[in-house]
């Protein structure tokens, strides 16, 4: 029954935040239409949306978003200098194959968001069955390293998170 | 200091979409001219928050979560366009 | 407004300058349309991020009231440009990349640009969700 009412209790707190930040005052009335754009819109989607996806460990997912936001730090100041400096024949663009130990659609969509905000890579597209991702590398000397490094990085972590 | 800080900025941003043109103008494949307008739609957002912070009113913010939303549906809509040759299937 | 407070909003400011332009460079720069993309999805993105908590700290600053829009427009562009970038990515790769240039996957389907999906059409949830479900 629960299950039926909030089939996603995680999108409803999200609606309401993003309904408070939108008008911006916090008052009870904005509060009681945010609750209940939050009770509502995920009522009327769940049809699309059958799999209600596991957040097994907040404090790893809490973890893994810090290490993101530097990274995607790190990642610009390295762009930019590369842009800036490097001359183009010294590029060595790769494409990169990464077979992928995650399942669920949500862990693939956040690695590869993830992977496209960090340093120096782009994910292109899934392979056909959903367990590779192809990856663009602006510069790199070393492919097989960093196949490695976003594996460690990133999927070990989201692997914990989306268990 | 941050008048002068922002006019830098737009002068920044500015130069910034002049950049996006010329890739507009000259971009050999029609992907490049989509990435392109998507920079321009991201440069156009960031001069229209510091326009807002130069007049000091909070209107602008709406103007430029728009831009945002109408900016990423019309990127994926040419994509697909050109993807699949139709943009609802 | 203390000094510091304006010393940091102008540096935000100038920054987020910086790596707009940057980024706007590194198109007409880089010579080929993959390597383009780096540039407008990390730099702009990152300087468009400057701006917006600049803005925030300014609107703090001045009127004392906190304002969450720029929160939000921060966060939709974040959630964003990945999925552009991949969109504009499939893009070229289907009208200017051959089979042979990408690595392959190494495994019984290739890249889904070429293949169509086993089984349903559609949406294809994998083995163990759909058993939970």
């Amino acid at each position: 029954m629960i299950r039926r009412l909030i089939p996603h209790p995680l999108l409803s707190i999200v609606l309401a935040l993003v309904w408070l930040g939108l008008v911006n005052t916090v008052t009870l009335g904005n509060l009681l239409l945010g609750a209940f754009l939050g009770l509502v819109v995920p009522m009327f989607t769940a049809p699309y949306w059958p799999n209600r996806p596991k957040l097994r460990r907040p404090l790893v997912a809490a973890r893994y978003i810090l290490i993101v936001l530097w990274d995607i730090i790190v990642a610009n100041v390295q762009i930019a200098w590369i842009i800036l400096f490097k001359r183009n024949a010294d590029f060595r663009s790769h494409w990169i194959n990464i077979p992928l130990e995650l399942h669920s659609p949500e862990a693939i969509t956040v690695l590869a968001g993830t992977i496209t905000m960090t340093p120096g890579t782009v994910s292109a597209m899934l392979s056909a069955d959903g367990r590779s991702i192809l990856v663009h590398c602006l510069h790199t000397e070393d492919p097989d390293h960093e196949r490695d490094r976003i594996k460690q990085r990133y999927e070990q972590l989201l692997k914990e998170v989306f268990a | 200091m941050i008048t002068v800080a922002m006019l830098t900025a737009f002068g920044c941003f500015g130069l910034g979409l002049l950049f996006c043109l010329w890739r507009i103008a000259i971009g050999p494949d029609a992907s490049d001219r989509i990435l392109a307008l998507d920079t321009m739609v991201i440069n156009v957002i960031a001069l229209l928050v510091l326009y807002g912070i130069w007049n000091g009113t909070a209107v602008y913010f709406e103007a430029s979560m728009l831009v945002a939303m109408v900016g990423f549906v019309s990127t994926v809509a040419y994509c697909r366009f050109v993807l699949r040759g139709d943009i609802i299937e | 407004m203390p000094a510091l407070t304006e010393a940091l909003i102008s540096l935000l400011i100038v920054l987020g300058g910086v790596f707009g332009l940057v980024g706007s460079f590194g198109l007409i720069k880089l010579r080929d349309t993959m390597q383009r993309l780096h540039g407008p999805t990390k730099a702009t993105t990152l300087g468009i991020g400057c701006v917006l908590i600049a803005s925030m700290l300014y609107f703090i600053a001045v009127k004392g009231s906190v304002s969450f829009h720029e929160l939000l427009i921060t966060l939709f562009l974040f959630l964003t440009a990945p999925i552009t970038a991949n969109s504009i990515a499939k893009t070229y790769i289907i009208r200017n990349v051959g089979k042979k240039e990408l690595p392959a996957t190494g495994r019984r389907h290739g890249w889904s640009v070429y293949e169509d999906p086993p089984g349903a059409p559609e949406s294809q949830p994998s083995p163990d969700v759909r058993a939970e479900a």
